[in-house]
Parts: structure tokens; sequence; C-alpha cells
């Protein structure tokens, strides 16, 4: 199982995902430079977190022209499985792979806190036996209020493609407390603002993410 | 001769909008109780070299507003050319 992980201008969560994959999980990893097209061999993609192109007019609206996500997005629709984390799910949004945007938190602020999510809707590459569990894990954004209009909304909850939602309320405003998201033709599509990369340690405090790393490589 | 297009991008009406919001409270809080309401926007100028008919060029912007200027989503934009 070999990750490609992809870094834009303004990543600052590639080498954390790269490590986690790598050194944490044992599996091949591999940096893929945005304007690079994905090199062949891959069994999955990771857009990492971060600032990409400076959050300059909507977050993960330029990235979402660099020439790699051509690539990407045919990636995905061959079915194989696309991750994005934070920045990385802004993009896929932007991208149109999954469907809303994340907008400016409703408290203005940047949320920097661990918060605790429950694993819902169908299985996905993400969450493989995962359904029903909590897992704690830090947000660390200031757009991830997901928003989209209520059909979109409803069709979501009715494909079981909510995948992680917050427990105890959405600390950004997130319509129906949306933390995670999938899509694409085999559900292989995820996105999800939290950062499963940053708890995947007991040495770090938790590990609770390395459960979706460990999934998306089995 | 290059021109400027005036490209308004606002929020779509329906969709909360927290930084209005904000301003809105600031303005009250300064004593101007007559605002009800702030909406935020974006303000974009695009120089375009002139090559093309209008309606071609309103057609292009029309285009790069749908594909990067505004995320249709939640955002609306206007054109004037």
């Amino acid at each position: 199982m070999k990750v490609g992980i992809v870094t834009f201008p303004g990543s600052n969560c590639d080498h954390d995902v790269y490590h986690v994959v790598k050194h944490v999980c044992g599996a091949p990893a591999e940096y893929v430079w945005h304007k690079d097209r994905l090199p062949a061999g891959l069994d999955a993609v990771i857009l990492p977190g971060g600032f990409s192109y400076g959050d300059y007019l909507r977050c993960g609206a330029l990235a979402r022209f660099s020439p790699v996500m051509e690539d990407v997005v045919e990636f995905a629709k061959q079915g194989r499985p696309v991750l994005g984390i934070c920045n990385g799910f802004q993009i896929l949004c932007e991208s149109g792979l999954l469907p809303g945007v994340l907008m400016r938190n409703a408290s203005l602020k940047f949320i920097c806190r661990d918060v605790t999510l429950r694993v819902e809707g169908g299985e996905t590459p993400l969450t493989r036996g995962l359904a029903g569990r909590t897992l704690t894990m830090p947000v660390a954004h200031a757009e991830g209020n997901y928003f989209a209009d209520p059909e979109t909304l409803d069709r979501l909850e009715g494909e079981g493609s909510v995948v992680f939602r917050y427990v105890g309320g959405a600390p950004n405003g997130a319509a129906r407390d949306i933390a995670g998201i999938c899509g694409g033709p085999r559900r292989n599509v995820v996105g999800l603002m939290p950062h499963p990369e940053r708890a995947a340690e007991p040495i770090l405090g938790r590990d609770d993410g390395r459960r979706l790393f460990e999934s998306l490589l089995s | 001769m290059a021109k400027k297009a005036r490209v308004y991008v606002t929020l779509k009406r329906g969709v909360l909008d927290p930084q209005g919001s904000a301003v809105n409270r600031a303005l009250h809080a300064m004593g101007y109780g007559e605002v009800s309401d702030v909406r935020l926007g974006k303000y974009i100028e695009v120089t375009i070299d002139e090559q093309a008919p209008e309606a071609e060029e309103r057609k292009r912007l029309e285009e790069m507003c749908r594909k990067l200027l505004a995320n249709t989503v939640i955002e609306d934009y206007r054109i004037e050319l």
C-alpha cells in the first residue's frame, strides 16, 4: 500500500502525514510536488493540511488548479482512496470531488484544540470497522464551518456519507456538526477537518488518529 | 487597450456571514444604531486586454467567476465591464 502525499506551496502537515504513514504505520510513502503528476503505482493519495497558496481568495481555491490535481481527480474517479485533511478537505470541496464548502468559523476565531468525533455512515477506506466509535484528535483551523444547502445535507445523511460528526456540538458552526464526509464512486474520497496525523502516537498524547491510517493502509 | 472589469463577489442570501455580523455589532457599539445588517463581500479588479467583443469578454469573465473567483455554492457574483 503505497501512499502519495501531495505538497502544495504552503502545505505544513505533509511531513507529519509522511511520518505517520512511513514510520508509525510502516507503509511506503512518498511526497508528490504539486507541479508534478502523480507517479505510477500509488494506492492512495493524501492532501495534507496547511495553508496552500496562503489561503488566498478562498481556502483551497487556488490549489485546486495545481497540475497534480488533474491526476488526483482522475485517481478519485477510478475509485481509489483520496484523503483530504483540513486544508486538504477544503481543496477536495473546491475541486468538486466533495460537495459543500468550508466557511469561516462562526466564532471568527482560529480554533486549535482536541475534539471528539463519532464515526458514522457507511464504511470508507479510512473508517473500516470503526462505525460507532468515538475518536479524539485536534482541530486547527479558521475555516472549518462546513456548509451545503439543505438538499445536499439531506442527501449526504441519506447516503451515509457523513463520516465524522463532532460530539457535543461543532466548535466551528459546521452544519449538522459535520466534521468529515465522503464521496466518489466507491466512497473512496474522504475529507475531514480534524488532524488524525497529530494524534497518532501515545508519546504525543493520543493515538486515536492512527486507527484511521491503519484502516487506510490495511 | 487594457480595460478594467469589476467583479463583485457576495455571499448568497441565507448564508450566514459571521464577519458581517461582527462588523454590524461593532457599528452598533460605535453608536450607529440605524445599521440593521452588514454583509461582507469581495471586490475584484480584473484588467483585460481588449481584443474581443464585449459579449465575448463578458462570457469569459463569467467563466472565470464560476471556475475560480466565486464559489457558487455560497457566493453570487456580478460583473461590471
